[in-house]
């Protein structure tokens, strides 16, 4: 016990209750969803909110019914738009951030004040953010009223009420689709290995690729995960909600950004030019590839929130809207109004792997730089 | 030393107990989601109670928010926390049967209505609806109409069309209207409200008996009628505006009355909104009929109270019911709430125009439950129901929708 100096009990006895708090409130809690997530707490009316209630283990059925069970569409229209809305997310709020970081990064008059503007919107509430916009958006008002001021019509679009989807896809094909997605990655995996000389990385990986796109070609097309085929796609109405979502976030991928671009050392810069790059790129060849660590981080940030969001969309379109409902309000309005507890504790559980999806290979590589050091 | 120890332990015991039975006796907590519009109404029942028992304290626990989706939610772990308030609200019918009862969280209220005289004093179709399992488990305040059709009379006129009485003859005049260049002679609102077209197309198609069987398990939803009904059902939606998600019931109503619309399909709430709100005169400013098909139904909803097994204060939460049933109690509140007496011998003279032929009709007319507003269906197929509209109004599947609708009622236990 050399370690045990005073300073060393300190730390212990400071850090023990933050520790026995995360242990029963995040990871008991984490366990006990998990474990509810494979019962049947909740499909029987007359148990789900007894004093007793009888629960019974069902292994993965509720996980089978949300991803094949007939009545589970709006769950898997749900994932379809999750992924479209992170997409259109990052790129909106990556985007414009490094744009406003760029304009900002050449020094233009009163840059503090700018800087102030560009950042405000963090600072409020998604329930904010989102009461704002639904005014903007709605049928007869704000955004649509824009138009009519170079004498225009106005517009109709529906931001938040449209229907209408686009890139449709049956949800019967989703292992093809997956499979053919990875076996791509796996190729390019592959093809990069072997331009680095690395002979076995390429060969696990063009194996890999050829056996999912084997199983694509041959097995999947077999499958049936519904009776009768089932269209998911973009629906037009998360378009609004995409918007208030970036205008709240692209400000802080902008502080980001431009503490990065400050970070870069004028010499590196001077050394590009001398070296004969125009404008462009010094941009290309240096600015950027120092940036990437950032836009790592940033999309690791923006990619959690745009997974577990909810009060945006709850502020703008309401609970019942499903052309914009997301996984994260189905799991409220299952858990807690249809009482089915352990079918939302198994949306829940979907939600966490997906967030530990972006989350871990991040911490993971964090903490190998830092053991490195 | 150690007996009169033991002796002065229980005597201060017992005058534990005293006090304690003796502070319980004299509250009351009131768990509502009744603020703001509707606070006054419950304030006049609580004045009536107060009046007959004015040793009691009653704290009056109301969380706000609309049809009580957050009162709810608080509600749940009030119960499950085992705290239960010694009554609280609940749309009368399945919605509290369906969640609480079903979980045998409820007492039997059969005696009480027994000893009050109220299986005379409500009509029998009313007390079906909020018994089951040879119980009956709460008391309705009040009654609203959910089939009704407003429109704007003098736009009407203007156009040269009637009042259409059947859903096909609604879809006639619908075309004209659009001939005429009215781009949306229905307005719908968001999903609620959707669900609460739904219902009107369905009870007008399928007649009372018809609705009341496909409740009680009689008639699948898959049945050739009912698939039928979600076909009109989509060729009246086509009627309608293509903005309704984003709009809420009052803004719906908005249209009837600058005359972008001609027809909105909505309980008599509106009527309130019509009157109080806009001004306006009942008759000339606005005008009513049934919903289409429905000329003599009455779709009902009401709110009421129940009383959870367990509540601290028991005898005092039943005088609340007591209150709560007495002709007093429901011509008290139900001319500020804007809604009719579930009681049919209550006094017409306290009521509007538009409440006084809603009161006639409550006593004329086969009386049957709104599924959209809990009284024939369980929470948990109300909301899982919303989204089977929601798909049917971007796919127009009427089989798909029925056969879907038909999982959910087997889910929820139709028929058991």
């Amino acid at each position: 016990m050399k370690g045990l100096t005073k300073d060393r009990l300190w730390a212990i006895a400071v850090l023990t209750p933050s520790l026995i708090l995360l242990a029963i409130f995040v990871y008991g809690f984490i366990g006990r969803t998990v474990y509810v997530s494979f019962t049947d707490w909740g499909n029987d009316p007359a148990q789900a909110l007894a004093l007793e209630p009888i629960i019974r283990w069902v292994g993965l059925a509720n996980y089978q019914e949300l991803f094949s069970g007939f009545l589970q569409g709006r769950f898997r229209q749900e994932m379809v738009s999750t992924v479209f809305f992170t997409v259109f997310f990052i790129l909106g709020c990556l985007g414009l951030g490094l744009g406003l970081a760029l304009a900002l990064d050449r020094n233009p008059k009163g840059e503090a004040l700018w800087r102030t503007i560009f950042l405000f919107p963090m600072s409020l509430s998604f329930i904010v953010t989102g009461t704002i916009w639904r005014w903007m958006l709605q049928p007869q008002g704000g955004v649509n009223q824009f138009p009519t001021a170079v004498g225009a019509p106005a517009s109709t679009f529906g931001w938040l009420s449209s229907t209408d989807s686009i890139w449709k896809f049956d949800w019967n094909l989703l292992p093809i689709i997956t499979a053919v997605v990875v076996a791509i990655v796996m190729g390019v995996v592959a093809y990069r290995a072997y331009a680095s000389g690395q002979r076995t990385r390429m060969l696990v990986a063009a194996a890999s690729a050829a056996v999912l796109l084997l199983w694509a070609i041959f097995i999947a097309p077999n499958l049936k995960m519904l009776p009768a085929p089932e269209l998911h796609g973009f629906n037009l109405a998360l378009i609004g909600i995409i918007i208030a979502a970036v205008w709240q976030m692209s400000g802080y991928t902008m502080a980001l950004y431009l503490a990065g671009l400050r970070g870069i050392p004028e010499e590196l810069r001077e050394a590009a030019r001398v070296d004969g790059a125009n404008e462009i790129d010094m941009y290309r060849r240096v600015v950027f590839p120092l940036l990437s660590p950032i836009t790592l981080s940033a999309m690791i940030i923006l990619g959690h929130i745009s997974l577990k969001i909810f009060d945006l969309v709850y502020a703008m379109a309401g609970p019942d809207n499903t052309f914009t409902s997301v996984p994260a309000l189905n799991m409220y309005l299952t858990s807690f109004r249809q009482n089915q507890f352990a079918l939302g504790a198994a949306i829940g559980t979907i939600l966490l792997i997906l967030v530990a999806f972006i989350i871990v290979p991040y911490l993971s590589s964090q903490f190998r730089t830092e053991e490195s050091h | 030393m150690r007996k009169v120890s033991l002796k002065n332990a229980l005597l201060v015991a017992a005058a534990l107990a005293v006090t304690t039975s003796a502070s319980a006796a004299g509250k009351l907590e009131i768990f509502s989601w009744w603020s703001g519009d509707e606070g006054p109404a419950l304030e006049a029942l609580v004045k009536l109670y107060k009046q007959k028992y004015p040793a009691v304290a009653v704290d009056n626990a109301t969380v706000s928010g609309g049809a009580g989706t957050n009162a709810k939610a608080v509600l749940k772990t009030r119960m499950l926390g085992g705290t239960p308030p010694d009554s609280f609200q609940a749309h009368a019918g399945q919605e509290l049967i369906g969640t609480w009862v079903v979980a045998n969280r409820m007492e039997d209220l059969s005696a009480l209505f027994k000893s009050e005289g109220w299986d005379k004093a409500f009509p029998k179709d009313l007390t079906a609806l909020i018994s089951s399992k040879g119980g009956i488990w709460s008391v309705p305040v009040n009654v609203h109409r959910s089939n009704v059709m407003w429109y704007n009379p003098a736009k009407l006129k203007q156009w040269g069309v009637t009042v259409p009485k059947t859903w096909p003859e609604f879809i006639t005049t619908c075309a004209t209207l659009k001939a005429k260049g009215v781009a949306a002679p229905l307005v719908m609102g968001e999903n609620w409200t959707q669900q609460h077209l739904w219902e009107n197309v369905m009870i007008g198609t399928l007649g009372a008996q018809g609705w009341q069987d496909l409740f009680s398990g009689k008639i699948k939803f898959t049945d050739a009628r009912v698939v039928g009904a979600f076909t009109t059902f989509g060729k009246v939606m086509d009627c309608a505006n293509k903005d309704a998600s984003g709009l809420s019931w009052q803004q719906a109503s908005d249209r009837i009355v600058d005359g972008t619309s001609a027809f909105n399909i909505m309980g008599d709430w509106a009527a309130g909104y019509f009157t109080t709100t806009k001004k306006l005169a009942p008759g000339t400013g606005f005008g009513w009929a049934t919903a289409p098909g429905t000329s003599k139904v009455f779709v009902m909803l009401a709110d009421s109270f129940g009383l959870p097994k367990g509540a601290k204060n028991r005898a005092e939460a039943v005088n609340w019911l007591k209150v709560l049933g007495s002709k007093a109690g429901q011509d008290a509140f139900n001319p500020l709430k804007g809604s009719i007496a579930a009681r049919i011998d209550s006094d017409l003279s306290k009521y509007n125009t538009y409440s006084r032929s809603a009161a006639t009709d409550w006593k004329n007319s086969k009386i049957v439950g709104s599924m959209a507003h809990g009284a024939v269906a369980p929470e948990s197929f109300m909301s899982a129901f919303g989204a089977i509209i929601d798909q049917y109004a971007a796919s127009r599947n009427s089989a798909g929708a029925a056969a879907a609708a038909q999982q959910l009622a087997v889910r929820a236990g139709f028929g058991k």
